[in-house]
């Protein structure tokens, strides 16, 4: 992992208690140690050195990437921190990377701002930090500043993280969820709900027994390999919080077209499905953090099937519907049984139903 | 899964369909009004929108979104109560999930619990009972909702409690009951309902002899439907053909789970703990006699109402809601004066627009389709 000036080196400080408390937020050496200890020792391992209080970036080794910066921030808070397929650290780095890559730019730089609650364990932040650095060094993105804040018991829910990202976007690729037109194929990468469904399972307070993990992701190298075999793809979505239908209907209404999906056509694993039935959710609605939607002219779609199913990460890729030249901005849905309804828009959060 | 899957074969469906078109075309000749038939079960009117079924049906067939919602027909003056206990010192208030969002006269209780009230979502009333168990300091209150289908589990926690001897738990009781219901609606004197499907989880507990007088006095057929788009299908094509032979009676399309005689298990618990209130406020319809339920004196040490003084006012409805009308079929929900404007799901202002299930919901978020074919264009 490179850091962006030259090494004078320095001696890291260590966190010898158990718990976080407010000192570790006073600034102070405590604090110092904190960070050291738990950040800096995962991100930037072997090059510690002396700390800037901002990352500097030379523009010409940027601009060899392409012509424009893609710039995005997330905030990340779960119940649980830790659920089957990954971890609030994990979500941070992909989600993060995920915004920047659906914009088609490759993906260079992170910070990291976290809000401790006081009186949680280090060995926990360590885990989280940890799991933050291998996912980044994974996607080959550095994480390169950031901010650590402790609040007392009650201000905040054991650990908020916050992550800002830089990118630059090649020359020429021109993503824009208003350029969908009527024809265009509308895919999917793969299996949806699994990260809401197991998120849901993880909480425990569902007395349910599943398999289901995560499907948390870094999508950058899926989305590369997906525009150079389609490279006139419209536009890219992840399909985070409010699942597929929301995506969809924000693509309808930017573009004025009318899309249709064919419910048959979704990839779902069955034991979300089950799990949905069981508790009366829709999973159109289930959130992901390792899917996409694309929106592909007619041309390339074959293309654009076999690059992502070419991919370990897109494996279930599947065409789900067309855009098309119907009422402007709806969204409706062939049933699996050969009705047809309408896909709309959530309202709040969905609530399990009583019977 | 697969279980599911075989009733929801498409195939199997056109067939279905086919027989429906030809009966619903023989009954129709010489009738100037379309067949209304009611489906009493919220779990029916999610079913019909999820898997698009109206737009199959043909026109002449109205399917008519009755009032077995319970999270939608809970007058506002109990969210009242519900909130004044869940706002009170020490209390831990457990509550079904889709019942979290209704409104109140003020606000509802995902907002008394944004704003400091311990409310806790559970699955089952017998969770309420381990939250009770494991905080012994604290008052935990479970709010029973629901027809006969959730009256047992209720019932048997409260058992459950009493054999414990757990005493800081109680129940918020308004389990209602279905019978007295339809009943009212069959008696209102502007209805034009042909035939009813029966709620199949409800009838899992209570067997289908209580319907019996809908076919005998009223003379409306009924058929008990299960919950799969196939099961729906093929009740309202039973329907039809009892209508088409000029018969009245109650079957039972839902053989496979329910039984004739129901669960006296169930019932037995049911007994032991409840007994009818003389009348319950309904959203939307208003009182109706021996509508609702609650616990016996011999469990007053379980039941809420008694434990604490609740306010128990009662809240009329707002006026331009027309709920009552829609339940009983006189109108269509887009046809309420106030639909998709003063009243939507995220600001409801009747019953229906509360829970998924109910009629209005639905249609502003699934519905659409038909009813942009069947409009008359101003
Ligand atoms: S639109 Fe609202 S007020 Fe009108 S009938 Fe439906 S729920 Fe009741």
């Amino acid at each position: 992992m490179n850091m962006q000036s030259p090494p004078p080196k320095r001696e890291l400080g260590q966190c010898f208690v158990a718990t976080v408390t407010l000192a570790h937020g006073g600034g102070g050496k405590a604090m110092k140690d904190l960070i050291d200890d738990v950040f800096i020792s995962a991100f930037a391992p072997g090059a510690p050195q002396a700390l800037e209080d901002q990352a500097r970036f030379d523009l010409g080794a940027l601009a060899s990437h392409g012509d424009r910066l893609a710039f995005t921030t997330d905030s990340f808070v779960v119940n649980p921190l830790f659920f089957p397929g990954g971890d609030i650290g994990k979500l941070a780095v992909c989600g993060t990377i995920n915004d920047l890559a659906v914009g088609g730019a490759k993906p260079l730089y992170l910070s990291c701002a976290v809000v401790i609650e006081e009186g949680m364990e280090v060995e926990t932040l360590r885990t989280i930090a940890r799991s933050m650095a291998q996912t980044a060094h994974a996607a080959g993105v550095s994480i390169v500043t950031g901010d650590t804040k402790v609040v007392e018991r009650g201000a905040c829910d054991k650990i908020f993280i916050t992550t800002t990202g830089i990118g630059v976007i090649p020359r020429g690729c021109e993503l824009g969820i208003e350029r969908i037109a009527p024809g265009d194929g509308i895919l999917v990468n793969g299996l949806l709900g699994d990260h809401g469904a197991a998120i849901l399972c993880a909480r425990g307070d569902m007395a349910l027994e599943t398999a289901i993990e995560s499907d948390c992701a870094a999508l950058h190298g899926l989305i590369a390999d997906l525009l150079h075999a389609a490279p006139n793809t419209r536009c890219i979505r992840d399909a985070t919080r409010g699942g597929l239908a929301t995506v969809l209907n924000e693509m309808a209404e930017a573009s004025n077209c009318s899309i249709e999906i064919d419910e048959a056509a979704i990839p779902q694993r069955p034991e979300v499905r089950g799990f949905c039935e069981i508790l009366g959710l829709d999973p159109l609605y289930l959130a992901n953090e390792g899917k996409i939607v694309m929106a592909v002219p007619p041309d390339e779609i074959e293309a654009a099937l076999a690059a992502l199913r070419a991919h370990p990460l897109g494996r279930d890729a599947a065409l789900i519907g067309h855009a098309g030249a119907g009422e402007a901005g709806r969204v409706t849905m062939q049933t699996v049984f050969g009705g047809r309804r309408i896909v709309d828009m959530l309202v709040g959060e969905q609530l399990p139903r009583i019977c | 899964m697969k279980y599911a899957d075989e009733f929801r074969d498409r195939e199997k469906a056109q067939v279905l369909i086919r027989e429906i078109d030809k009966l619903a075309a023989s009954i129709r000749v010489g009738r100037t009004r379309p067949i209304q038939i009611m489906e009493v079960c919220g779990g029916h009117t999610h079913s019909i929108f999820r898997y698009g079924l109206e737009g199959m049906l043909p026109e002449s067939i109205e399917l008519v979104h009755g009032p077995g919602c319970p999270v939608c027909v809970l007058p506002m003056g109990r969210v009242d109560d519900c909130i004044s206990i869940a706002e009170r010192e020490g209390v831990i208030f457990t509550t079904f999930g889709d019942a979290m969002r209704v409104p109140g006269s003020k606000k509802s209780l995902l907002q008394a619990k944004a704003t400091g009230a311990d409310v806790r979502m559970v699955y089952s009333p017998m969770d309420a009972l381990t939250i009770a168990r494991k905080n012994p300091d604290r008052e935990v209150v479970f709010f029973g909702l629901g027809f006969e289908t959730t009256m047992p589990s209720t019932a048997l926690t409260v058992l459950q409690a009493e054999a414990e001897g757990i005493r800081n738990f109680s129940v918020f009781c308004n389990h209602i009951t279905i019978v007295p219901t339809i009943k009212a609606i069959l008696d209102s004197p502007d209805l034009h309902l042909d035939g009813f499907l029966g709620p199949g989880h409800v009838s899992m507990v209570i067997g289908t002899a209580p319907y019996e007088f809908i076919a005998e006095f009223y003379k409306r057929p009924m058929v008990v439907a299960g919950f799969e788009p196939l099961d729906v299908l093929q009740s309202i094509w039973m329907v039809l053909q009892q209508i088409s032979q000029g018969r009245a009676e109650i079957e039972n399309q839902y053989a496979r789970i329910v039984p004739t005689a129901g669960n006296a298990a169930a019932l037995a618990a049911v007994t032991r703990v409840y007994e009818l209130r003389e009348f319950f406020e309904w959203r939307g319809l208003g009182s109706i006699d021996h509508s609702g339920v609650r616990l016996r004196e011999a469990y007053a040490a379980y039941d809420a109402e008694r434990k604490f003084a609740i306010p128990n006012l009662k809240i009329a409805d707002p006026k331009s809601c027309q709920c009552g009308e829609v339940l009983k079929g006189i109108i269509k929900p887009w046809q309420c004066k106030v639909f998709g404007t003063a009243c939507t799901p995220e600001v409801p202002l009747g019953a229906l627009m509360v829970s998924t299930e109910g009629a209005c919901s639905a249609y502003y978020q699934y519905g659409g389709i038909k009813r942009q074919k069947t409009m008359v264009p101003a």
